[in-house]
């Protein structure tokens, strides 16, 4: 039997203990928090008051390993942060390094890098896709999804030798050249993708219950946004420009015709459409780079043993969750001093309690999916 | 606005404050104590309108920490860095969570790895490190573990 809910009016003004008031935790183990995230959650009846959330179980403390790893070794640590986006998070360290020794890079290692990124995009978008809908109780898009995301995985391994942590772009390019093989390969995924793009919409974006469950909540003001820190998909569903492939261009983005995909209404439904819509994006760019991948070497010559001026660097990139800013303090050794690791995803996580404070435990798990969390990335 | 333009507007509005030129953005040196209302300036002026916090950490020299604040104007697109010298034995300064947001989560974890007080922080408790940590602060250089810290 139900009690009835008690309405709660003003939510900023209920105190956390009291009669109606309990707590309950989500996670570690849960699996809507795709991954080891507490989150411990105040509630009346069914109303949220508060949400805490409790972070480090998968802690690793990289930034403190990179202190005694060399700029060659501490790329293999940073595909473990953010995983779904391993190649974007080794991109970053790449540039840093190379911004700090100034290494001009072969065009054509600069092909094949925004190459992988934006598959790894696609395919971490999709893995997003099918979770969200798991999450509000569809299990049928996982299949879906999944049969996309395994042809980009086997590109990847074909060409960097791992499906996950692919360690592939090091100081100077990329490791090795691509596979034979890797442009018919991403031809089929192209085409594979066109014929089954529109059952995304079909099963999932059009369905009417599904609409119901994300349109409204979670809402987020622009101000909320750039306040929270929060980038990526969740400002751009927003209206907050946030893409540092068109703001800050790096490697040949500002060479290549794509869009910033932007949404107003900063509920969830805006930023799901948002990153169904960033994949075709993504597709622009992998059609316009496939068959002009210039000739030449996939690595400029560098030294054995790479040593950064005493100095700070600083490069951010556009991951598939938003701004990652890798932060190098050298004293002109062979290890960097102090390394920071601005993850996006712990400045979008930071927003959760301020989105659904007052909204229905229901609701909670259609907000926070639409953040796309990866718990790695968040602890570091 | 360029950098050479910021550092004209920054040193009218904090004349004892001095800067690091060189890099890709504008480095700006102050004490501890003017960080609030510096802080405040530097987010309301209409002509800065640094809105976003993107970065916030610290780096532990040996005899003195530093605090790093990286901002940015998402309406004129200009970045600055603002660095505060910090006392190793009693480090302290002001919270800004109230001026930005996010950085309630950045303080709270400068606080745990690197025992950083943030004065009147909202709610300034252990974030990443487990409940009842008790010892240094991990990301300190001169942290010891022995049994998980394995020396290359």
């Amino acid at each position: 039997m139900y009690r009835e809910t008690q309405i709660v009016s003003d939510v900023a003004k209920t105190p956390l203990t009291g009669e109606g008031t309990f707590t309950i935790n989500v996670g570690p183990q849960h699996p809507a928090t795709h991954g080891v995230l507490h989150l411990v959650i105040t509630l009346n009846g069914e109303t949220i008051l508060n949400i805490e959330p409790h972070l480090g179980y998968i802690h690793r403390s990289i930034e403190k390993m990179c202190e005694s790893l060399t700029y060659r070794q501490f790329i293999y640590v940073t595909s473990r942060m953010d995983y779904l986006s391993a190649h974007i998070n080794n991109h970053a360290c790449a540039l840093c390094v190379e911004k700090g020794m100034q290494i001009e890079i072969p065009s054509r290692a600069q092909v094949i890098r925004v190459l992988m990124d934006e598959l790894t995009r696609i395919a971490s978008h999709e893995l997003w896709w099918g979770a969200m809908a798991m999450d509000v109780g569809a299990f049928t898009p996982f299949f879906h999804a999944f049969r996309e995301r395994e042809t980009i995985n086997d590109i990847m391994e074909e060409t960097c030798g791992a499906r996950l942590t692919m360690n592939y772009m090091v100081p100077g390019g990329v490791m090795y050249d691509i596979h034979p093989n890797f442009q018919k390969r991403v031809k089929d995924f192209l085409q594979l993708y066109k014929r089954k793009i529109h059952e995304y919409d079909e099963l999932v974006t059009g369905n009417i219950i599904f609409q119901n469950r994300m349109k409204g909540v979670g809402v987020l003001t622009a101000e909320d946004v750039i306040s929270y820190g929060c980038t990526g998909p969740v400002a751009r569903g927003s209206g907050v420009s946030s893409d540092i492939r068109k703001l800050y261009p790096y490697e040949i983005y500002d060479k290549l015709e794509f869009d910033e995909v932007l949404e107003t209404a900063g509920d969830s439904f805006a930023r799901y459409l948002i990153r169904l819509r960033e994949m075709n994006q993504s597709i622009r760019i992998v059609e316009q780079l496939i068959d002009n991948i210039p000739e030449g070497d996939f690595q400029a010559k560098t030294k054995a043993v790479l040593k950064l001026p005493k100095g700070e660097f600083y490069q951010r990139v556009e991951t598939a969750r938003g701004e990652l800013g890798v932060y190098i303090v050298s004293e002109g050794g062979t290890t960097p001093y102090r390394i920071k690791f601005r993850s996006p995803g712990f400045s979008n996580l930071s927003i959760l309690n301020h989105m659904v404070k007052g909204s229905k435990i229901g609701d909670l798990i259609a907000a926070m999916g639409t953040l796309d969390l990866v718990i790695p990335d968040i602890d570091r | 606005m360029t950098n050479e333009e910021l550092k004209i507007k920054i040193s009218e509005l904090l004349p004892v404050a001095t800067f690091e030129e060189g890099g890709e953005w504008l480095n700006i040196n102050i004490e501890p104590a003017d960080w609030l209302s510096f802080a405040q300036q530097l987010r309301n002026d209409s002509s800065l309108y640094f809105d976003y916090l993107f970065c916030l950490t610290c780096i532990d020299w040996k005899t003195y920490l530093t605090m790093v604040y990286h901002l940015s104007s998402t309406k004129y697109r200009h970045n600055i860095v603002v660095k505060a010298k910090l006392d190793r034995n009693k480090p302290e300064i002001e919270t800004v969570s109230h001026i930005w947001r996010t950085a309630e989560f950045h303080e709270r974890e400068v606080y745990e790895m690197f025992g950083v007080n943030f004065l009147n922080h909202p709610d300034l408790r252990l974030l990443i490190l487990p409940d009842g940590w008790e010892g240094k602060n991990p990301l300190r250089k001169d942290f010891e573990d022995p049994v998980n810290m394995i020396k290359l």
